[in-house]
């Protein structure tokens, strides 16, 4: 079976979510797989690293348009005689991998979790975190789109001979006005992010966010909120986690003041490690705790932070 | 502007999910469906808008069986002008965006509209290839739109950020919070909503490339390890030793 995986780049690097896909890939490949990128890319032959034995690199395309790119990837899989081709389920991934299919006429599972098993079954998340369908793909062609953070990326040592792309998939008709930065402050978007400091609505109002900001600055951890925090204008709406706003799956989920509804738990469930402050012993986000700390956030939060801080500066 | 808007039936956000037929058929006993709030919130209420300040019409569209109707009744209840459905079973995804497609490839519709994903399989597939279908530009994750003439202005969430772009009609979007405020259907609406066109169209032929062979519940966690609110050292250490987080 020959494998292609799509990296995504941005600012002249392949992002990470893209080695993930990559280590994904060649596992499904039997040890290796092709990897096609684009743009300005610096670091395309770390690639090779987690699995690439070949890299493709589309100097030409700029953007991140869903046309060219899926166009661009249909492509190389025409030139390689690739039959299976691996996406990040993450922005880049979510507006191609549909488009690549369709041209394919494959079959494509997105937000998968696991690999195929031999009849191409993959299991999928489904009803935002609450259950997990194992979906076969039934097509000669196949598509498969990760979950990010689902199988991690590893590095088995290996190196990839990268070559520019020569074909040509025309312009993009979306034109990209502005960029912006949606962490200010420097911190990793929640999707991709590995440890989330999240407050609700028992913290009673935006003045006291410093101390949850306090802990996610002393942990590298980015900052989430639950819905209602958002839709009062507490906290940004980029913030909001649940089934109606982000979904993550960060290692570490820190919840301050949060009851822990169905809707919140769809969204935040898929962390490896829950940690639940609440002064409610009865609150139902215990439940999916895996610790637990009943108590008041504007005490437990400071502490926590002080308590991180001295680990931190004796490890 | 003719705007399409894409409406899918979910079950209810408060909804426990089981399963029958040995964990290969979602259990439907008392589930109350509703509209994918994607598609309702943000979709509906967005082209709705544009649809009040710049004229036009709002055609609904879902694929599915009767049992889907009252959930399109609903949107039509929120303002939308008439709706189809495709009378087909909505198998997969590419089905799904196949009998989408083939409907409106001949309609001439300036913006198709869905929902950035259903919150029942989370595929976030149907829009993409709707839009490759139709061979139109896609616009994932929208979450503010704007129009002057045929010029769209849109803010879309992207990798670690947001990103404005410019395009031309037509094309095809899904919407992501931000774009609009979800609008609570009034009594006129609804009596509006009976009266309203509903076409049912026949199925156009289409293959199926994937297949929900099973499905699981998350296995339970095991319980939550209490800790002194007094003892955060004692939490820290547990994380960085026993579960490694950090
Ligand atoms: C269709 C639909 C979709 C929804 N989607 C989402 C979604 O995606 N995400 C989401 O989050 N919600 C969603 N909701 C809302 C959800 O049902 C809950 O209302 C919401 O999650 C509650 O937010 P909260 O926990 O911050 O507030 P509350 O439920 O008010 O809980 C506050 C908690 O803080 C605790 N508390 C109070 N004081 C302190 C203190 N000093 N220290 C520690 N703890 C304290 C209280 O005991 C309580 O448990 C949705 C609802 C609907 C109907
Ligand atoms: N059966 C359906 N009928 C009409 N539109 C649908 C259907 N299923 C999905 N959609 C649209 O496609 C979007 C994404 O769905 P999905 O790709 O299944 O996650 C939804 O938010 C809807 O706008």
């Amino acid at each position: 079976m020959s494998v292609l995986v799509f990296a995504d780049a941005k600012n002249g690097k392949v992002i990470k979510s893209a080695f993930e896909a990559v280590s994904y890939g060649a596992k499904v490949g039997g040890g290796s797989c092709i990897a096609v990128t684009y743009g300005d890319v610096s670091n395309a032959d770390e690639l090779g690293a987690y699995g690439a034995s070949e890299v493709v690199v589309a100097k030409s395309i700029a953007d991140n348009d869903s046309q060219v790119l899926s166009a661009l990837v249909a492509d190389v899989a025409g030139q390689k005689g690739a039959n299976t081709i691996i996406f990040s389920q993450d922005f880049t991934g979510k507006a191609i991998a549909p488009r690549v299919a369709t041209k394919l006429s494959a079959g494509l599972v997105s937000g998968a979790v696991d690999y195929p098993t031999a009849d191409f079954t993959i299991k999928k998340t489904a009803f935002s975190g609450k259950a997990f369908a194992n979906v076969k793909i039934t097509t000669d062609n196949r598509v498969i789109s990760v979950l990010p953070n689902s199988v991690g990326a590893e590095n088995t040592g290996g190196s990839a001979t990268v070559s520019d792309y020569a074909g040509d998939v025309g312009v993009s008709k979306v034109k990209i006005i502005e960029s912006k930065s949606a962490a200010s402050d420097g911190s990793v978007p929640l999707p991709e992010a590995e440890l989330v400091v999240s407050a609700g609505r028992g913290l009673k109002g935006p003045e006291n966010w410093g101390i949850v900001e306090d802990l996610a600055n002393a942990m590298g951890a980015t900052t989430a909120c639950s819905r209602p925090v958002a839709d009062i204008g507490w906290r940004p709406h980029h913030e909001h986690v649940g089934q109606t706003g982000v979904a993550i799956r960060p290692n570490l989920y820190i919840a301050a003041g949060i009851s822990g509804a169905i809707q919140h738990l769809a969204g935040v469930n898929g962390s490896k490690v829950i940690v639940v402050i609440n002064t409610d012993a009865e609150a139902p986000f215990f439940k999916a705790a895996d610790y637990g700390i009943v108590g008041d956030a504007f005490e437990v939060l400071p502490r926590l932070t002080e308590a991180y801080k001295k680990f931190k500066a004796s490890n | 502007m003719k705007f399409l808007v894409c409406i899918s039936k979910v079950p209810d956000t408060t909804s426990k999910i089981a399963f029958t037929d040995g964990d290969t058929k979602f259990d439907e006993n008392g589930i109350q469906f509703i509209v994918n709030p994607y598609d309702e919130w943000y979709a509906l209420v967005r082209a709705l808008e544009l649809k009040e300040s710049l004229g036009g019409s709002v055609t609904i569209i879902t694929v599915g069986g009767q049992a889907d109707e009252p959930v399109m009744r609903k949107a039509l209840a929120i303002g939308a002008d008439e709706a189809v459905r495709i009378d087909a079973e909505a198998k997969d995804p590419g089905y799904i965006a196949t009998q989408i497609a083939s409907y409106a490839k001949d309609k001439d519709f300036d913006i198709v509209f869905c929902g950035k994903e259903t919150i029942m399989y989370n595929n976030a597939q149907v829009p993409a290839a709707v839009a490759e279908y139709l061979d139109v530009p896609f616009i994932s994750l929208a979450t503010k739109l704007d129009l002057n003439g045929n010029t769209a202005t849109i803010e879309r969430d992207a990798q670690g950020g947001v990103e404005v772009v410019e395009l031309q009609t037509p094309f095809v979007l899904s919407a992501a919070k931000g774009m609009a405020e979800q609008r609570i259907p009034n009594m006129k609406g609804i009596m509006a909503a009976r009266t309203k066109p509903l076409n049912v169209v026949p199925a156009f032929d289409a293959a199926e490339t994937t297949q929900v062979v099973s499905y699981e519940t998350p296995s339970g966690k095991a319980e939550c390890k209490y800790i002194d609110p007094e003892n955060m050292d004692e939490l820290v250490s547990l994380l960085h030793n026993q579960a490694k987080v950090i």
